[in-house]
Order: structure tokens, then C-alpha cells, then sequence
């Protein structure tokens, strides 16, 4: 059952990160990859709320697994960051890359946090 | 700087295969994003917690490099790939919300901790992405010097 839950926010994490980094890069092509910090910010947003939601003592067994294991897990990516950043680094856009970096790691934290207060704010 | 069309290569997910109309890309990017989680969270029930969303994402930064190497610059893929493997599978296997809520949690209790652990991934992963693709690139043009 929980391999399903998995599976299955798996499958629609990826979907979502692949069809909003094209929606997000169509509009915004500018070689810095805007379409992974957007999936990245809002995957952590949610994850966030749902780490938030159990912090505060709320039991949602399927949601955390099928929302936090599962989508939230494959919206979110490290490979794709890790080899877009090196690309800029070692691609003759070192300021690009040196952002990119910080940038995604601010903003991921930023929205894990505000993630946690949301949950707060209706937990707590 | 790159020219224009050089940038555009630093994208790595959609690829230029993708097309808006076909089906097949999404569904091989859903398949792998299954795969993907599923071993991420095997992998977490044998090593719980922020060691092994370290393992998983220096891994999966490790298997980029190789895949993206092979991909563009040794041999022509099948079109799809690059989105069962990179962004499905690879992009679901490694996880960047879990490393936030990881640093998050750990941080409650263990400041510095959390700092180490933020910076040790970054810098593990963007070196496995590096060393995976280098290596590669390397090994590449030592097996075609040998059948010259």
C-alpha cells in the first residue's frame, strides 16, 4: 500500500515538475533555470506544511506519504540542480551558477519555513 | 558568456525530443518519477533520515553527470531516454524538499549540524555531478584510443 502511495505521488511529482519547468522555461529563457528553483520552492513549500502539520500533532498517514514521500519527493530534484549549476559554472556563466546555488538553497529554506508557519497557523 | 543557443543546452529536463502534442515523453517522465521514488524511499527505510537523502542525492548527482555526458556528447539516444531516465527516474529518485525539511528539523536541535549538512550536500553533490561527467568523458576517450 505505501509502495503504491509512493509510486503513485512519485509518478504525479514528476509530471508536474516536467510540465511546469516547461510552462516556467517557455516564458523565461534565459539560461538561468528558473523552471527547477519554482518546482524546488514549491515542493518544499508543501513539504514543509506537512513536516509543520506533523511537528504540531496532526496524523496524516496517507497524505505524508503519498504528498511528502511521494510527490513532493519527485517534484523536487537534486540531479537536475546539481547539473544545471555545474553547466553555468563550468560553462563560462560563473555568477549564473554562484547564484543558481544560493539562490535555490534561500528560497528553498525560505519556503520550508513559511510551509512550517502555515501549519502552524492552523495546528497550533 | 555562452551565445544564446548554448545556453539554451544548460537545460537539462524537456529536452529538444519533447513535443507538447506526443503523450509517450510525459508518460516515460511519469514511469521514471515512480521508479524513482520507489527507490528513495527504499532506500530511506534501510538508512532513516538526513543519511540517506545524502546518499540518495549525491548518487543520483553522480548518475547525472554519467547520463548527461553519454547523452550529449557521446551517443545519439532514443528520444525518450532522457526523460524515463533524467528527469523521471533521476529527478525522483534525488529530492530537494526532503534536504530543506531534513536541514530544518535538525536545526531545531542541532544548529550547527544543520549547517554542516546543508553545505555538505551542496558541495558532494554539484562535485559528483562534476567528477560523473569528467570521468566519463575521460573514460570515453581512453576506450576509443585503444581501438584506434
Amino acid at each position: 500500500m505505501t509502495l503504491l502511495l509512493v509510486a503513485l505521488g512519485g509518478a504525479t511529482g514528476a509530471s508536474l515538475r516536467f510540465l511546469t519547468d516547461r510552462w516556467v522555461q517557455a516564458r523565461h529563457d534565459t539560461g538561468f533555470p528558473w523552471g527547477t528553483l519554482v518546482v524546488n520552492a514549491i515542493g518544499s513549500l508543501i513539504l514543509g506544511f506537512l513536516a509543520g502539520a506533523a511537528l504540531f500533532g496532526a496524523s496524516l498517514p496517507v497524505l505524508q506519504t503519498a504528498l511528502g514521500v511521494g510527490l513532493c519527493g519527485a517534484l523536487t530534484t537534486f540531479s537536475t540542480f546539481g547539473y544545471e549549476s555545474v553547466r553555468l559554472l563550468t560553462g563560462g556563466q560563473r555568477l549564473f551558477g554562484l547564484l543558481n546555488v544560493v539562490g535555490s538553497v534561500l528560497v528553498g529554506l525560505g519556503s520550508g519555513v513559511l510551509g512550517v508557519v502555515l501549519a502552524a497557523s492552523i495546528w497550533h | 558568456m555562452a551565445s544564446p543557443a548554448e545556453a539554451r543546452t544548460v537545460r537539462e529536463p524537456a529536452g529538444k525530443a519533447a513535443s507538447a502534442t506526443t503523450w509517450d515523453v510525459p508518460a516515460a517522465v511519469a514511469a521514471g518519477g515512480a521508479i524513482g521514488s520507489v527507490l528513495r524511499w527504499s532506500t530511506s527505510l534501510v538508512w532513516p533520515g538526513p543519511v540517506s537523502t545524502f546518499l540518495v542525492n549525491v548518487l543520483g548527482c553522480l548518475a547525472i553527470g554519467v547520463l548527461m555526458c553519454v547523452i550529449t556528447e557521446l551517443v545519439t539516444p532514443h528520444r525518450l531516454l532522457r526523460p524515463l531516465l533524467g528527469v523521471g527516474v533521476l529527478g525522483g529518485f534525488t529530492t530537494f524538499s526532503t534536504y530543506v525539511t531534513d536541514a530544518l528539523r535538525l536545526a531545531l536541535s542541532a544548529p550547527l549540524a544543520a549547517l554542516g549538512y546543508l553545505l555538505a550536500t551542496v558541495l558532494c553533490c554539484l562535485l559528483a555531478v562534476f567528477v560523473g561527467m569528467t570521468a566519463t568523458r575521460a573514460l570515453s576517450r581512453g576506450l576509443r584510443r585503444e581501438a584506434a
